[in-house]
């Protein structure tokens, strides 16, 4: 297949993956719903999307919201997101007191990729290792 | 501060303790969720909320049984469970297909599914005082969803109790879940065969009580 061919988007390159990597400053100038619009509509277009800075829990919650209202399964394909953060646990300084404390969510590095074509590997608190199919 | 206001306040108080707590039974598809459910409402009220099933999103629509009164050591708490669809980020329809199922029905199921979880999240930002995370503690319980709802739940300040279930299966394992939410109690329990339940039951008045 040619080189050149380009997906049924007309986006992508058939045969390749796009990586959009928004850095903090890029996603705070935007609204919850806008953040949430730019990602989903990278990750619809096959993109696989990483913020140097993630979402805090309420746009977490509003990000698998409105995923959900995206699915049509007798649609264009699109079944959901597959979605990871960098660190990965919880370990209770996402609480009040750490958010009073202003601890950063703010540096949680989060890779969002199409459901059906992302597969987390392997995962500890030291390495995400991921396998992205081509299309 | 005139008489008026303090009968007032002394009112709203009463109706205020008296008022049922919502709690949402939360958690990943196939839990137990709605086992657990049944199982409290069972106990209680004599009736069940909802049907179980070993295909994951047999609870497509929150279910509520409101009402229902736990009584301990001499005192009771009122609460409302809300059983919800098992939260996830992605559903593919094709897998229903491997249940035997017809496509119209997996694709309905896939849509119905889409509708619940997003409700269900809807739910958890305004509608819950308390939240029930239950967890199949033969899986492992360090996956993004646990992660990300466990966040979304700490950062609404609601008090919430991690249920490892299904402890009555040989490859169970309750440390792993403490091990991943140190910051949380968790109380082992089997939703199915009833094990614990004295526990479960200490633990509801205490949190939500
Ligand atoms: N061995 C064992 N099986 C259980 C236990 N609790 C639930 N199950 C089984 O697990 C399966 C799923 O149970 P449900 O209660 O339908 O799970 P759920 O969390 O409501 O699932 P969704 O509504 O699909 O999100 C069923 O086959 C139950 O019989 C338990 O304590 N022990
Ligand atoms: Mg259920």
């Amino acid at each position: 297949m040619a080189e050149l061919t380009t997906g049924d988007d007309g986006n992508a390159p058939l045969d390749g993956v796009q990586i959009d990597l928004i850095s903090t400053e890029r996603m705070e100038g935007l609204r919850t719903m806008e953040k949430i619009h730019l990602i989903l509509d990278g990750v619809r277009d096959g993109n696989i999307v990483i913020l140097e800075r993630g979402l805090d829990p309420d746009e977490e919650s509003k990000l698998i919201e409105v995923t959900m209202g995206e699915i049509q399964p007798d649609g264009d394909g699109f079944t959901g997101i597959e979605i990871e953060t960098y660190p990965g646990g919880t370990r209770n300084e996402s609480g009040l007191l750490g958010r009073v404390l202003g601890r950063g969510e703010q540096s949680k590095l989060t890779v969002i990729g199409p459901a059906n074509r992302i597969e987390t590997l392997h995962k500890d608190e030291n390495l995400i290792r991921t396998l992205i199919r081509r299309r | 501060m005139g008489l008026l206001t303090s009968i007032r306040s002394s009112i709203s108080k009463l109706f205020a303790a008296s008022e049922p707590r919502r709690i949402g039974i939360y958690g990943p598809p196939n839990a137990g969720k709605t086992t657990l459910a049944n199982r409290i409402a069972r106990d209680w009220t004599g009736d069940a909320v909802g049907p179980e099933s070993h295909v994951p999103h047999e609870t497509r629509r929150a279910r509520r049984k409101e009402n229902v009164e736990i009584k301990r050591n001499g005192s009771s708490v009122n609460i409302d469970i809300v059983d919800t669809p098992g939260v996830t980020t992605k559903v593919d329809y094709t897998e229903f297909l491997e249940h035997d199922m017809a496509e119209d029905d997996a694709i309905r199921r896939s849509r119905e599914a889409t509708e619940g979880v997003a409700e269900a999240m809807h739910w958890l930002r305004e509608d819950v005082d308390g939240v029930i995370y239950v967890l199949d503690a033969t899986t492992d319980p360090f996956t993004q969803v646990n992660t990300m709802l466990i966040g979304i739940i700490e950062s609404q300040d609601l008090p919430v109790l991690i249920f490892a279930n299904k402890i009555d299966l040989e490859d169970a394992s309750v440390q792993r879940i403490r091990n991943a939410f140190p910051q949380h109690e968790t109380v082992p329990l089997s939703a199915l065969e009833g094990d614990n339940m004295d526990e479960v039951y200490d633990k509801i008045a205490e949190y939500f009580g």
